[in-house]
């Protein structure tokens, strides 16, 4: 049962991808892009992890995508890429990928990654819900973090406005 | 219960997937969108891990790097958009002022 | 004591070279002199020292190179043969000085004169007072730097300066030779003091050796005392002014090789080679050298062709072991050519310059001073009996036959011979007959000044009885080789022949003495008859023997061939060294270098394509390459 969700998401997850890449037109791009964020929420909560999957719907294809379509339809709503004038160079840059593909896969079926075990198995964090599980890991151990965090978007919100005003 | 590694492989396509599209789309905010779809395969791999390792860091770390890839977005677009104020384009190959 | 022998003169340079232009011209002239002057007083007390403990006292002023094995000090040596040099040096050296206030009078560099001067008297005396090799090289090498200081004194003229480079360079050859002949020496005993050399010479050289040594020791020798092959410069060298070639190229400077010969006798007669090398370049040069005085028409130059021909005689001297009677000849031939030089001085400034002696004639009577000591002189240089040359050149003569047998000492009488023919050629043209001089020079004759007649009658004293330090054996016997022999008897070895000089035989030596004065006198007379019996006699034997007058009076073209073979290719060889090799082949590695560094920069920069996708591509290429290396570690 589990086995069939993810692959069934995992292909949508893949298709979406590969169209993400593909599209012609920049909406078309988001709009895949969106589909790939929600079929990763899916898998986020066939991980068990029901709280990064809203927090996934929320930020990244709530707020981020629509960001983007924001800008696509000001910037460029129906211009088409021109043509290529060195085709060569993508040609390499998919057979790098593919070999940085090929290496990753390589570490994966020789086992050589490992870690440590901790102690929230899903039987505890279902005692308290997965909400309260991580609220209660992110406000001590990652506090800091956290509070950086909140900094990074101060300075993120501060800086989007300054480079996109038309004068200082 | 799936096994951990189709999980990791599923990222490490979506991964490869994601900078295939930086390297070959010439629309800088495609280029972006592929970067958001890079960084969600990360994701998938932290989240796989605290579930198959019984941990909570990694989710941790997700909901942090969803923080970080939100600001991120916001400042690439509005560099875009000054950009293309400038340029009357997206296109990043016309933004070759360092070339020698 | 010793010191301050070197100390005067070093004042004086001192003194002369940094304040001389605000003391002025009267307070130099005092200063310079003084400063030898002084020197000589020392060198006096240092005689006296030396007469009541005749051995070798040696005074180290401090350690001055001290280099792994190397270990050199300051030293200064007083023995009876450096104390006789020093006297040679700082006396005639004063007199000469005392001169040169009245010759240079007129020069506006005479401050720069007297510094150089006295410059070149601490060098000398330096250079006779070292106690080891290197300090003598160095005296060595200053003398030849004020050598070349001084006969280009007049530098804005071409002729003196050329003739400065050519003294240096052709010293240099020999200097060179010298040098080699020091490392050898600090090779083979690891030490340059001359105490420790010349004790530990005869178990330490075996024949090759020492005959290495002493012939590159030796071609120094040739090169400073203008032996054969090397005397070209000693005529070049009279451009300078006179009393720098009374000083340092009759007095001197050029008996330095003779001195350094003495020296080092010990290596020398550990190899015969050597030794017979010394005697036959010496005999030969003397030959060779006074061929060309007999027609040279510039009187400096008949005294410079004389100069060398003496310094044959030393060096034919020292080469027979005749040490003594070298040094001897050496001491007395100061005198006299000293004395010759200051006199032709004396009478160009009579006459404003003039050097010919074909358009001199008659001035016996106008400058009397200078024609009396220019006599006392010539009488001394033609072996005169009771002049010191007499004495001196016959005790050299008498020990090459003893010695070395019959041919050498033909050579020398034949040369003899021709000494005192070119000698009273000398007194004979300039000063006798009529007079044919340029009428402008003819109102100004006169008399040279106190200051330069009084050290030229000194000499002429001097010259005249000097020689009573060397009588023969018969007569009593030479207090210079008495004196000199704790230096020269004091080893084992082929000195057999001090003792042996009593048991020739007193009648040989006398009619040798007898041969002597005969060769001496047959040589005035034929002067006298072919300049003031016969004038017209030597323009009808030049004119007859042609070919061998022309090649005489251009000095057997010497200088042509040396200009042809030596130097002329070696121009070239620097001329395509500096064009081809360092033009082309330095500078072009050099310009290569950097232009290579020019042609990387150029193609590296093509990576900035400003393109950023393809910098995203070579991030990706560096990701690929890392995970790789990594994976497969």
């Amino acid at each position: 049962m589990e086995l069939a969700l993810f692959v069934v998401l995992a292909v949508i997850a893949v298709i979406a991808a590969a169209g993400v890449v593909v599209s012609k037109k920049a909406a078309t791009s988001a709009l895949f892009l969106l589909l790939n964020f929600c079929t990763l929420a899916g898998l986020y909560i066939l991980l068990n992890a029901q709280f990064i999957a809203v927090a996934q719907v929320i930020i990244y294809a709530g707020a981020i995508v629509v960001l983007f379509l924001f800008v696509v339809m000001l910037l460029s709503p129906d211009k088409e890429e021109g043509k290529d004038r060195k085709p060569y160079t993508r040609i390499f840059a998919v057979f790098l990928a593919v070999l940085m593909l090929v290496e990753v896969g390589y570490v994966l079926f020789t086992g050589v990654l490992g870690g440590t075990t901790g102690q929230y198995t899903p039987e505890k964090i279902a005692e308290v819900g997965n909400v309260q599980a991580i609220g209660q890991v992110l406000f001590t151990d990652f506090l800091l973090p956290f509070e950086l965090a909140s900094v990074l978007l101060l300075v993120g919100i501060v800086g989007a406005v300054v480079l996109a005003k038309r004068e200082l | 219960m799936v096994p951990s590694s189709y999980y990791l492989i599923l990222s490490a396509v979506l991964f490869t997937i994601g900078v295939i599209g930086v390297l070959v789309r010439r629309n800088a905010i495609v280029i972006l969108m592929c970067i958001e779809m890079m960084l969600n395969a990360v994701n998938l791999t932290f989240i796989t891990f605290s579930r198959y390792l019984n941990s909570l860091d990694g989710q941790v770390f997700v909901f942090l790097v969803m923080t970080v890839a939100a600001a991120e977005v916001a400042v690439g677009l509005a560099i875009v958009v000054s950009i293309f104020r400038l340029k009357e384009t997206t296109d990043v190959d016309e933004i070759n002022l360092m070339k020698w | 004591m010793i010191w301050f022998i070197l100390l005067f003169p070093l004042l004086g340079v001192l003194i002369n070279g940094f304040f001389g232009y605000r003391l002025g011209k009267r307070v130099v002239g005092i200063v310079g002199p003084a400063a030898v002057g002084l020197a000589f007083l020392a060198a006096c007390g240092m005689f006296l020292g030396v007469i009541q403990s005749p051995h070798a006292v040696v005074n180290t002023l401090y350690s001055w190179i001290t280099v792994g094995d190397f270990d050199v000090s300051l030293s200064l040596r007083a023995d009876p043969l450096s104390s006789l040099m020093t006297l040679v040096v700082s006396g005639v050296g004063f007199l000469i000085h005392v001169y040169s206030v009245g010759y240079m009078a007129e020069d506006e560099r005479f401050i720069r004169f007297f510094t150089q001067l006295n410059l070149f008297a601490f060098s000398m005396l330096l250079l006779v007072l070292a106690g080891n090799f290197l300090i003598m090289f160095v005296g060595w090498e200053l003398v030849g730097l004020c050598s070349y200081l001084l006969i280009g004194f007049w530098f804005e003229r071409e002729a003196p300066a050329d003739a400065g480079k050519k003294a240096f360079l052709v010293t240099r050859i020999g200097d060179f030779g010298f040098a080699l002949g020091v490392m050898l020496i600090f090779a083979t005993f690891g030490t340059l003091d001359f105490d420790q050399v010349f004790e530990r010479a005869p178990e330490l050289l075996d024949g090759t050796i020492a005959t290495a040594i002493t012939l590159l020791l030796f071609t120094g020798a040739v090169g400073k005392s203008a032996q054969i092959p090397l005397y070209v410069w000693l005529p070049d060298a009279m451009e300078g002014p006179t009393p720098v070639s009374a000083l340092i190229h009759a007095a001197t400077m050029v008996t330095a090789g003779v001195y350094m010969v003495a020296r080092t006798h010990v290596l020398f007669e550990l190899a015969p080679l050597s030794m017979g090398v010394v005697a036959w370049i010496g005999v030969v040069t003397a030959f060779f050298a006074a061929t060309m005085a007999l027609v040279q028409n510039d009187l400096k130059r008949i005294l410079a062709y004389s100069t060398i021909s003496q310094l044959g005689y030393m060096f034919m001297g020292v080469g027979v072991g005749a040490y003594a009677a070298g040094i001897f000849h050496l001491t007395t031939h100061a005198f006299f050519k000293a004395l010759l030089f200051l006199s032709a001085g004396s009478v160009m400034h009579a006459l404003s310059g003039e050097l010919n002696i074909q358009k001199m004639g008659g001035l016996k009577d106008k400058i009397r001073w200078t024609y009396w000591t220019f006599l006392a002189g010539a009488l001394a240089l033609s072996g005169f009996p009771f002049f010191s040359g007499f004495f001196s050149k016959d005790e050299i003569l008498w020990k090459a036959y003893q010695n070395a047998g019959f041919w050498l000492w033909l050579v020398g009488i034949v040369t003899a011979f021709m000494t005192a023919f070119y000698s009273f050629r000398a007194v004979f043209v300039p000063f006798w007959g009529q007079s044919r001089l340029d009428k402008k020079i003819a109102h100004h004759v006169h008399e040279s000044p106190r200051v330069m007649i009084v050290p030229l009658v000194l000499l002429a004293v001097l010259a005249f009885l000097g020689g009573y330090m060397g009588l023969p054996h018969f007569l009593g016997g030479s207090a210079v080789e008495g004196f000199l022999s704790p230096v020269f008897a004091a080893e084992e070895g082929t000195h057999a022949v001090e003792v042996g000089a009593h048991t020739a035989g007193v009648g040989l030596e006398v009619a040798f003495l007898g041969i002597s004065v005969v060769v001496a006198l047959a040589g005035i007379g034929l002067a006298y008859f072919m300049y003031v019996a016969r004038p017209t006699v030597p323009v009808a034997l030049a004119r007859g023997l042609g070919p061998l007058y022309i090649l005489l009076s251009n000095k057997y073209y010497i200088d042509e061939l040396y200009m042809a073979v030596l130097v002329n290719p070696l121009k070239g060889l620097a001329g395509w060294l500096a064009r081809v090799f360092d033009a082309r082949g330095i500078d072009g590695l050099v310009n290569g270098l950097a232009a290579f560094f020019g042609w990387s920069g150029q193609t590296t920069r093509q990576v900035q394509t400003g393109s950023v996708r393809h910098y995203a591509l070579s991030i990706l290429l560096g990701v690929v390459v890392m995970v790789g290396y990594f994976v497969l570690r």
